[in-house]
């Protein structure tokens, strides 16, 4: 090897560990990031999503009755084994609360199964014996409804640490006791029809949003820098403002004798005054002028880069001024049409303030739903699961915006 | 909002908390009745035991107390629970079992009030209520409430399945004796759900109980089911609101500690005091619920007492809640119930 060799071998190592160093210095500074991300975002919604199928409480707390009840055929009377293992089972659970917990957990699968579980776990121990129908006649002496089929079928059909039950209710389906999935009762369904209400409402928010911003962010586009800033300054102003203050405000503006109302009344164009509170048009009103400068931003941030001269050669070459502007200025937003859309309508789809403040009942969209089981009924597995809808929902739209767009999208 | 307020009222507390060790948080059902509450119990408890309370307003969500016990934070030392939320959270970990020996022997109660996790506060009834201005021929029953020929105009019910099922087999024409007989079958939730359907269109719902009375004063319905308590109160502000006692549910409104608070020893004291017959006898009398403890019965004059709901005129032909059918069935019913309400 010669002293040349040597002395790019030399460089070689030294560049080397220059770019390991620089890598391992940017992998440092991202760090923070990466655990931000990984400890708000990540772990969060992974946590919501194993919630949605997490079914610990009956399999934890009744093992032996599940491990009885294997190869039951769910119609006819639970092997005698059953009545032993689940004496057996609830006479482990020491606290009250370890019972009162499974107690919710069945009630929450059939009506009635708080009582008969607390019930029979306040009259145990049982006197110890072995024969097994003397355990039943013990049994049955607590509560009868013992030898009723729902409730060994509610245990035999929970018997898993995971269960599909609360995902299929979160579209309205349903698991029967033998194990096949059907549509749930016309009168007790409402997840479908509440997430189609979710997706026409943020989509008539979305095109309400772009029919209002298009122009106004063309016309911005079309101004000297100064005078854009000054415009898109009272454009953000009620975007810093809290929501709560701007649905307070529009309470005050759309009531029956607010001041919308009383203005047309005075012009003379109405008799009587507009329901335009506690409905759908409150909340779409409401909507889109909170929504509004999530669409005018990445639109004027799209159009502020397209030279005018397109247009200008179009029409000198003899298109009419319309056509050239449908024809050649608008195909060249689609970007910015394109991502505007997508965030209008994926923020839109979360929206729950807004409905749960101006809308009636029939306007209220899956967040609330979330909302009610997280809070009223304390069933988190169901909350979870609609949650995890909405996530879906959410990541399908983005797949197929970003398969339509082949670009991530310009966000502004 | 509100939920949004009663989020941030915790954390306000919990901020308040970390520089007072001797407060108390209290958590009530807000309006006129935390109102009296704090009369009657809050200022002189705090003269008394040298504490300080600071009270926060719900509307009985189980689940922030879940939430608290699950985490481990408990923010919230005494609260105001109905029975069968009280029922539930005893079964499943979220109350403390109450110290009966430092408040008192169990027969200083009437048997409803005494409970392993909480002691009754006060005797409430959910009641026809109305404008006795508007309606000069006034309605009588739950029959009259869903008559909308005879009486026209919006009504008002609480946004849940609770009472409104038992109230609409009641204008059904089921005795008040068979109503949860009749709703443990099938046939009798159908009838109930039925009949609440026919009711839809004229329906105006609540969920705080201060709004059936700004509702029926406003004039934004004719008729609502309401808290006696809330009537009494805006009575005493002058309006004529008044009451059909026939078909009412009565309940109790318990004292329950949050599992793991620290400031269990001071809750215990606050509560023995506020069950104190002289404490709930002038409750009684600054707004109508009736007293549990026995002895403050005594104290009220005659024309207090005919304003409790357990009041023998009221509670003649009145509905006792039956907690434990709702502790079982509440789940189902109120999720079809919700169900209903979106489509």
């Amino acid at each position: 090897m010669t002293a040349a060799d040597a002395g790019i071998e030399n460089m070689r190592s030294a560049l080397r560990r220059d770019a390991r160093r620089r890598t391992a210095a940017a992998l440092l500074l991202t760090l923070p990031l990466l655990a931000f991300l990984l400890f708000t975002f990540i772990v969060p919604i992974g946590a919501l999503l194993l919630r949605a199928v997490d079914n610990p409480e009956i399999a934890r707390a009744l093992p032996g009755t599940i491990a009885a009840l294997r190869g039951w055929d769910r119609e006819s009377r639970p092997p005698a084994a059953a009545y032993a293992a689940i004496v057996a089972d609830l006479q482990a659970l020491r606290e009250q609360s370890d019972a009162g917990t499974l107690a919710r957990r069945l009630n929450t699968e059939v009506g009635g199964a708080r009582s008969l579980v607390m019930n029979t776990w306040r009259a145990l121990p049982l006197p110890a014996t072995t024969d097994a129908a003397q355990v039943h006649a013990q049994l049955i002496g607590i509560d009868p409804r013992w030898d009723e089929p729902w409730i060994w079928q509610a245990i035999a059909k929970n018997g898993s640490r995971l269960t599909p039950d609360y995902l299929l209710a979160a579209v309205d389906l349903r698991r029967t006791v033998e194990g096949s999935v059907e549509s749930v009762d016309a009168d007790r369904s409402a997840f479908r029809r509440i997430l189609m209400r979710t997706f026409s409402i943020a989509a008539i928010v979305t095109v309400l949003c772009l029919l209002l911003a298009y122009p106004l962010a063309w016309w911005l586009s079309t101004m000297t820098a100064r005078r854009a800033n000054a415009l898109l300054i009272v454009v953000l102003v009620p975007f810093w403002t809290s929501i709560l203050v701007r649905m307070a405000a529009w309470i005050v503006l759309l009531q029956s004798g607010g001041i919308v109302n009383q203005s047309l009344a005075a012009a003379g164009l109405i008799d009587r005054p507009l329901a335009l509170l506690f409905n759908r048009t409150g909340v779409v009103i409401a909507m889109v002028h909170i929504l509004l400068p999530f669409m005018v931003l990445p639109l004027y941030s799209v159009m502020k880069g397209i030279p005018r001269d397109y247009v200008r050669a179009a029409v000198s070459l003899g298109s009419h001024p319309l056509a050239a502007f449908v024809r050649v200025y608008v195909p060249q937003t689609y970007a910015g049409v394109a991502a505007g859309s997508l965030l209008v309508f994926i923020l839109g789809i979360g929206y729950y303030v807004t409905p749960a403040l101006l809308g009636g009942p029939e306007d209220q969209m899956l967040s609330y739903s979330v909302a009610q089981y997280a809070n009223v009924h304390l069933d988190w597995g169901m909350a979870c699961a609609l949650g995890g809808v909405l996530l879906t929902a959410t990541l399908l739209l983005y797949a197929i915006y970003r398969r339509l767009a082949r670009m991530e999208p310009a966000l502004a | 909002m509100k939920s949004l307020v009663a989020l941030c009222i915790p954390a306000m507390a919990l901020a308040l908390q970390a520089h007072a060790e001797n407060t108390l948080t209290v958590v009530n059902f807000g309006g006129a009745n935390g109102t009296a509450q704090k009369k009657a119990y809050y200022e002189p408890f705090e003269k008394s035991a040298g504490a300080r309370i600071i009270p926060v307003e719900y509307n009985g969500e189980q689940a922030k107390i879940k939430a608290m016990v699950e985490t481990g934070k408990v923010t919230w030392d005494v609260v105001e629970a109905e029975s069968a939320d009280l029922d539930r959270g005893c079964d499943e970990g979220l109350y403390e079992k109450l110290d009966w020996g430092r408040i008192g022997p169990k027969s200083d109660f009437i048997p409803a009030a005494v409970h392993d996790c909480g002691i009754g506060i006060f005797v409430w009834s959910t009641v026809l209520s109305y404008d006795a201005n508007r309606l000069k021929d006034p309605p009588k029953s739950w029959a009259d409430f869903w008559d909308v020929k005879r009486f026209p105009g919006k009504r008002a019910l609480r946004k849940n399945a609770r009472f409104n099922l038992e109230f609409a087999l009641m204008a059904d024409g089921v005795k008040p004796a068979e109503v949860y007989k009749t709703l443990a079958t099938k046939d009798g939730v159908e009838r109930a759900f039925r009949k609440l359907a026919e009711l839809r269109p004229h329906l105006q719902w609540w969920e705080a109980g201060a709004q059936p009375p700004q509702f029926l004063v406003a004039g934004d319905v004719v008729m609502a089911s309401a808290y006696n308590g809330r009537i009494d109160a805006a009575q005493r502000e002058g309006r004529n609101l008044a009451i059909a006692w026939a078909g009412g549910i009565y309940d109790l409104d318990y004292w329950a500690i949050p599992k793991g608070t620290p400031n269990r020893d001071l809750a215990t004291r606050y509560i023995a005091f506020a069950v104190s017959p002289n404490a709930q006898a002038e409750f009684a009398r600054l707004i109508s619920y009736g007293p549990t403890a026995t002895k403050a019965l005594t104290k009220l004059d005659a024309k207090t007492l005919a304003q409790l709901p357990s009041a023998p005129a009221n509670a003649k032909d009145a509905l006792k809640f039956d907690f434990q059918f709702w502790s079982d069935h509440g789940e189902a019913m109120e999720k079809r119930f919700n169900a209903w309400v979106a489509q």
